[in-house]
């Protein structure tokens, strides 16, 4: 019992360190990969005994100032719900990370252990009802700050989250219909077949509708650009306008969580997890004949480090989307949501069905 | 006269372009492949080589300049003769031409006796000056020029932005004589 309890927390500090980690190094990923593209140098002056490395320094930089800087509650803003606001939101951003399993069951010291936090039946559940509950910091928030502004950003993020709630849950039902089941790790076993030996059973391949219309509904539920309509920092600033110092830093970590989250998910779910294709438990079967045999521990950690440079490759995707697109009006916001991909999910539900009653 | 009225013909969306996609990923194949092309020119230029292609725009300010222009009016000098002494002979041609009143010149009794008169003093207050160049152009002895190339003119309060003789002659590298921080003695 106690080992059992030792082994999940080490597995929730590995889970939670990974994410903040990367969720700190995205504000200077952002910087950086937006200057690349846009061929300029990006943020490069911070610096210690006049080291600079690449402008690493400046995340340290900003949560320095973050923590330093005066931290201001409006008059009439409702204290308790202005406090709770940013906690909710980055709360239950982290905790859907949970779900996630991030490689195979690995067999040491005579146990086996699943690289997974939460081994849940109904993981999918769990990390819907996460990002659900996400949307009440931004209510919260708008609320309780008493701004106009914040109170339109508040009521825009709500609509717009629900909104892509149901296409988000709608698209994935196809991916579950697949794979027969809602645990998580149970659909990265899935995708572990391959095509006639050859190509890999990713969800991409089998659901490439489902997983484009999540991905787009995933993004709109990070409430990054394009899809940016709590925030519209051109015209209202948004739900947080109110907020400053280590209290709008939450609510800008949890934009950065969330998109390692939505990462993660497209990988689990669509992109075979930390499956590497034509890699068996006991080595590479390569499609053309011949066996790499591996031991177990080499096994698992190329599974694992496949996993990682997934959600990395994802991450840099959804960066490369927020700094090429222009936003969403909001009429066009809903009519894509409800007049386009809505219905589009719905029939890749239909069609999913009808191929797999068909396929036996 | 009637009124024109000018019809603007809007280009239609096609099919393509209606369902976004296709737009989206051509938008995407542009960044994505400046992204990898000015990565690999940074790792280019890491590694010491492919220096002649550029990989940022970018000026870093305070280290490299960007180049003027010769002729661009900049901070004025004061041309000196051989032995350091200023050129100038204290004819108020400036003082008189300078439509923003900026000069302030006292003459004094030049020591050789073939050349008239000298400054005793000569302020510029670049408060007041609006680089127009019109003291170089009426100067009959080319004691003034604007071609210091400094123009990173900036000071703590009114009165460091008025330079004397002494400043004029030898122009401050950093651009402008640093006094005063905040009106305090460093």
């Amino acid at each position: 019992m106690l080992e059992q309890l030792a082994i999940k927390t080490a597995l929730s500090v590995i889970m939670v360190a990974f994410v903040m980690s990367i969720a700190g190094l995205l504000t200077w990923v952002e910087r950086k990969q937006s200057a690349v593209m846009q061929d300029r140098v990006g943020a490069n002056r911070a610096s210690i005994f006049g080291f600079r490395i690449l402008g690493l320094f400046h995340p340290i930089a900003d949560v320095i100032k973050m923590v330093m800087k005066e931290d201001f509650t409006p008059s009439g803003a409702q204290r308790f719900l202005f406090t709770l606001a940013p906690v909710v939101s980055v709360t239950f951003a982290i905790a859907a990370v949970a779900a996630i399993p991030f490689g195979p069951e690995l067999q040491a010291f005579g146990r086996t252990i699943s690289l997974q936090v939460a081994q849940l039946d109904i993981g999918l559940l769990y990390i819907f009802a996460m990002m659900s509950l996400g949307v009440y910091g931004v209510i919260l928030a708008g609320i309780s700050s008493n701004n106009n502004y914040a109170f339109l950003g508040g009521l825009r993020g709500a609509s717009q989250m629900l909104s892509y709630e149901i296409t988000l849950g709608v698209a994935i039902l196809g991916a579950v219909m697949v794979y027969s089941t809602l645990d998580l790790q149970g659909m990265v076993m899935a995708q572990g077949k391959h095509l006639w030996g050859l190509i890999p059973m990713w969800g991409i391949i089998v659901q490439p509708v489902g997983a484009l219309l999540f991905m787009t509904a995933a993004l709109a539920e990070t409430k990054r650009i394009p899809f940016d309509l709590p925030e519209g920092e051109s015209e209202i600033v948004g739900y947080f306008v109110e907020y400053s110092g280590m209290k709008f830093g939450m609510f800008f970590m949890t934009d950065f969580i969330e998109t390692i989250l939505v990462a993660m998910i497209m990988t689990t779910v669509f992109f075979g997890g930390w499956q590497v294709p034509w890699l068996f438990a006991d080595g590479i079967h390569w499609p053309w004949g011949g066996v790499v045999a591996m031991s177990h521990g080499v096994v698992v950690g190329l599974q694992v480090l496949s996993f990682v440079f997934k959600v990395v490759a994802f991450i840099w995707f959804f960066m490369i989307i927020r700094w090429t697109l222009p936003r969403f009006r909001y009429d066009q916001l809903m009519r894509l949501g409800w007049k386009y991909m809505f219905p589009v999910s719905l029939a890749n539900i239909v069609i999913t069905g009808l191929v797999l009653v068909l396929i036996g | 006269m009637p009124a024109k009225t000018v019809t603007v013909q809007r280009p239609e969306l096609n099919f393509w372009e209606k369902i976004y996609l296709p737009e989206i990923f051509r938008g995407l194949w542009i960044t994505a492949s400046k992204f990898w092309r000015n990565i690999f020119v940074h790792t280019a230029h890491r590694l010491g080589l492919m220096k002649s292609v550029e990989a940022a725009v970018t000026i870093q300010y305070p280290e490299e300049m960007r180049p003027t222009s010769p002729r661009l009016r900049t901070r004025h000098r004061l041309t000196q003769r051989e032995d350091g002494s200023p050129r100038c002979v204290s004819c108020m041609m400036c003082e008189t031409v300078c439509p923003a009143h900026c000069i302030y010149i006292v003459a004094g009794e030049h020591p050789d006796p073939n050349v008239e008169k000298a400054p005793k003093s000569f302020v510029l207050d670049l408060g007041k000056c609006v680089y127009c160049g019109f003291c170089v152009e009426a100067c009959p002895e080319d004691a003034i020029r604007m071609d210091t190339q400094i123009h990173t003119i900036a000071a703590y309060s009114r009165e460091e932005m008025i330079l004397d003789m002494q400043e004029l002659l030898n122009p401050s590298p950093g651009g402008m004589p640093q006094k005063t921080f905040y009106g305090k003695k460093s």
